[in-house]
């Protein structure tokens, strides 16, 4: 029986289990959660009575389809949560839960790791207090905690809006919303975003909402800095016309959209492309989502595209698993519509632009890898030397910068925008730093239990 | 066609080629120097950082010595700091076997100048408790030191640069010729090279430039496995080895756990690529823990591997050409040119300029492989995994 391990289980790898389910092959899903659900579907902790309905509102349709999808899948598919994938070498997954480490053979992999918040430096964001989008959603969906009692969103991110409404919905203050592109620029990026007109109009009436409770939302306005002295007291943010404004707060939401999680995918051996949109190194896939031999990629893991076009390409995959494998399964998937939301998600990236030009004037110090304290002016330093560092890998050997707990996944975009700016090559492909296992902190003291 | 001349033209810029191109300048040689990819990014940029002499292959102790003198006065000479630290190693004995090995060292590196302390079980375990209660002693070699290797031969190209040596970064020299005394190189670039000596410094990849004038050597590639921790409050100044190098540790001035051991892995010198397989960096793991068992509640954030040049006699090749003359080869330092690097490229300087070197250098000789018995595989296995022994030579 041919095995299928898909690491992942959120809307594109669950979409991709229930595609395959009908067929006879042997399906594992792996997640590190202790539920399914991925970002996007997360689950309150158990015996947490959170009000999901009221917290996602018309995205609770959604929700509860993607449970009874699981639910239904439940017998048919072996589901290991709380296991981290680190690590994918000589036809095998490694893997880690809490107490032992374990790898699998598959004869078909696929990848659904989704994507985490890209986040831009700003003089503060290292203060307790600050939290990506991301992190301010997890925080909220499993636990039912509010970062503060009065809350600022900014950044630029459609996660913006969505996250500072579902914070109201449960009872939050939002002090407002402060999103870094401009207006004008969103009205340029509708044709695009016209691709998908339903989505489109659930952005727009997040606004509305916000608007309607009283929620200051500010555009084309730059956060400045956030202020405090040992944790988050005050945030500045400048408008377009150069005034800088003030806002009490004691927590702040940040991040500037989302950068795909790829790091599994480079070691499974996938070819990364640079994409000049997304401004990231993204795995090269086929249009049913094969990314090598055996190796197949879905959801926001290789392209961001959302949660609708996540279960598109999920779908996809599996059944192009299927014809591989000589599975039989029903069902075909047009990938028209994929297509069309891949289209409004890089309308999207217009229309809450990563502010890339903002890398090359970071201060000096400012810190840029948080791991390893490692500032903007460490990094100018380095790219200066007169020889043995003039590309992003070589600066992470001179600095640290990457070198720390996260390797890179949180400061390495903004470190390669900064590098770039320095070399003068900011309209090149940006540069990229190499992956080497484990893909995230793994416990020496699970050696030693291999199962 | 940008056309250079120069006394020397040094092929590869690892730390022997840099460290080469620095010491020439400081001679007046005219100098350039040729680097595929960048300065110290291949194995002296991503090996452990160890400069042992403790344990060294008896033969080569004076030449470690004298490296030894040149990495301590190296920050100062260069500029620049390379995180050398003389905290001494630890050769730690598991078994009355270890023990008798350090013993018998003991013995035999003090008439040639390096001092190793003995010590017994109990002393061992009063002076880094932390060890695990199996120990059967230790020695102690105070003059053993660590420096940061992605930081020691960019400092020696920056200096080199200073003095006024000509360095190329990615730039693949694609054709060496040879007449009338003077070499000829071609580039991947616009850039061609002539020069009355040439300088092999290429690492593993030197075999092919080796085997271009007719001297091949049975070189093959292998690679350290290097698996590193969070930061953690510092513990353990010295670093601590296992006698037989099946697992060896040190703490870095950032804090992070660095550790290795024994056997090494293949690895791909082709792509020049290379990762650390799973197994092999989770045996690893359980043998650090056994040797410092509170390290069990660390995790490991990233691992590496490099790619090294080694020989069967683990020796490594330097001198003058015995096919070209005008050709010098410093490369195949078989998992320890780090150490012996500096002196490696003295005494390439000194044969250039003065036409000979004080210090002992015939069983380094390219000729060598041309009279010698190759050494019992057998003796490896220790040092190499199997499928490493099993790869054909590249010669």
């Amino acid at each position: 029986m041919k095995r299928i391990v898909i690491v992942g289980a959120g809307p594109a790898g669950i979409a991709a289990a229930a595609a395959l389910a009908p067929s006879t092959a042997e399906i594992t899903l792996i997640d590190e959660a202790s539920r399914p659900g991925g970002q996007i579907h997360r689950t309150p902790a158990p015996g947490l009575a959170l009000d999901m309905r009221r917290l996602l509102a018309d995205g609770h349709t959604a929700y509860e389809k993607f449970h009874a999808t699981i639910a239904s899948l439940h017998n048919r598919i072996q589901f290991q949560p709380e296991t981290l994938a680190w690590n994918i070498h000589g036809g095998e997954a490694h893997l880690a839960t809490a107490t032992s480490l374990a790898s699998i053979r598959y004869d078909t992999l696929i990848l659904a790791t989704g994507a985490t918040d890209r986040v831009m430096p700003v003089p503060g964001w290292t203060l307790p207090g600050v939290f990506t989008l991301g992190a301010a959603q997890v925080l909220l969906k499993s636990q039912g905690c509010l970062l503060g009692d009065n809350v600022v969103f900014c950044g630029s991110s459609p996660l913006l809006y969505l996250a500072a409404l579902q914070y109201l919905r449960i009872g939050g203050r939002v002090a407002a919303v402060i999103d870094s592109t401009r207006f004008t620029a969103k009205l340029r990026a509708l044709p695009g975003l016209a691709a998908a007109p339903g989505l489109l109009a659930k952005g727009i009436s997040y606004m509305t909402h916000l608007q309607r409770a009283g929620v200051p939302i500010i555009h084309g306005a730059r956060v400045a800095s956030i202020n405090g002295r040992d944790r988050v007291e005050t945030l500045t943010y400048r408008t377009v016309g150069g005034v800088h404004h003030h806002i009490v707060c004691d927590a702040v939401a940040y991040g500037h959209g989302l950068r795909s999680e790829t790091q599994l995918a480079e070691l499974a051996g996938s070819t990364l492309r640079y994409d000049p949109v997304f401004r990231q190194y993204v795995p090269a896939i086929d249009a049913s989502g094969r990314a090598g031999y055996a190796i197949y990629l879905a959801g926001d893991g290789c392209r961001i595209g959302g949660a609708e076009a996540a279960v598109l390409s999920g779908s996809i995959v599996g059944q192009a698993v299927a014809t591989d494998l000589d599975l039989k399964t029903p069902g075909t998937t047009a990938p028209r519509k994929l297509r069309r939301l891949y289209r409004f998600q890089r309308a999207m990236a217009t229309a809450f632009a990563w502010p890339q030009e903002a890398a090359g004037t970071l201060a000096d110090d400012l810190i840029v890898c948080r791991c390893e304290n490692v500032t903007a002016g460490d990094i100018r330093q380095s790219l200066h030397l007169p020889i043995g560092v003039t590309e992003l890998n070589r600066v992470k050997a001179a600095t640290r910068c990457g070198m720390g707990r996260c390797q890179g996944r949180v400061c390495g975009l903004a470190a390669a925008e900064l590098t770039a700016s320095i070399r003068g090559r900011a309209n090149a492909p940006l540069d990229r730093l190499r992956m080497q296992p484990p893909v995230k902190p793994l416990p020496i003291a699970l050696a030693g239990s291999e199962t | 066609m940008i056309h250079i001349e120069a006394d020397v033209a040094i092929v590869g810029g690892g730390l022997i080629g840099c460290a080469t191109a620095y010491y020439l300048r400081k001679r007046g040689r005219s100098v350039v120097l040729l680097e595929r990819g960048f300065v110290g990014a291949q194995s002296s940029g991503v090996n452990f950082g160890s400069l042992r002499l403790q344990g060294h292959h008896l033969p080569e102790l004076p030449l470690a010595l004298r490296s030894q003198t040149l990495w301590e006065g190296l920050e100062a000479e260069l500029g620049e700091s390379v995180e050398f630290a003389q905290q001494g190693h630890v050769h730690v004995a598991m078994s009355e076997d270890h023990v008798d090995i350090t013993r018998r060292f003991a013995a035999a590196a003090h008439p040639l100048g390096l001092s190793v302390t003995l010590l017994d079980r109990q002393e061992t375990l009063r002076r880094w408790p932390f060890l695990t209660p199996d120990v059967q002693g230790a020695s102690w070699s105070a003059r053993d030191a660590v420096a940061n290797p992605r930081l020691a031969t960019p400092a020696f190209a920056r200096a080199a640069l200073g003095l006024g040596a000509a360095i190329h970064e990615e730039t693949e020299v694609t054709e060496i010729s040879h007449s009338a005394g003077c070499f000829t190189l071609r580039t991947a670039t616009r850039l061609t090279v002539t020069a009355s000596n040439l300088v092999n410094t290429a690492g593993v990849w030197g075999g092919a430039i080796a085997r271009r004038f007719n001297e091949p050597v049975p070189i093959f590639p292998a690679g350290p496995v290097e698996i590193i921790t969070e930061p953690v409050t510092a513990f353990a100044a010295p670093v601590m080895h296992v006698v037989d190098g099946s697992i060896l540790f040190r703490q870095t001035n950032r804090g992070n756990i660095l550790f290795a051991g024994h056997p090494r892995i293949t690895v791909d010198a082709d792509s020049r690529r290379t990762r650390v397989p799973p197994a092999k960096m989770v045996t690893n793991m359980a043998r650090l823990a056994t040797l410092v068992p509170h390290l069990r509640h660390l995790h490991v954030i990233r691992t590496w591997t490099g790619i090294e040049g080694y020989v069967p006699d683990m020796t490594p090749i330097v001198g003058g050409s015995e096919t070209t003359p005008g050709l010098f080869h410093g490369f195949a330092c078989s998992g320890h040119g780090l150490q012996v690097g500096p002196a490696l490229a003295t005494i390439l300087t000194e044969l250039i300029v003065d036409g000979g070197t004080q210090t002992p250098i015939a069983a380094l000789s390219i000729g060598r492989f041309q009279k010698q018995v190759p050494p019992d595989p057998a003796s490896l296995r220790q040092e190499f995994h199997d499928d490493v022994l099993q790869q054909k030579p590249t010669t």
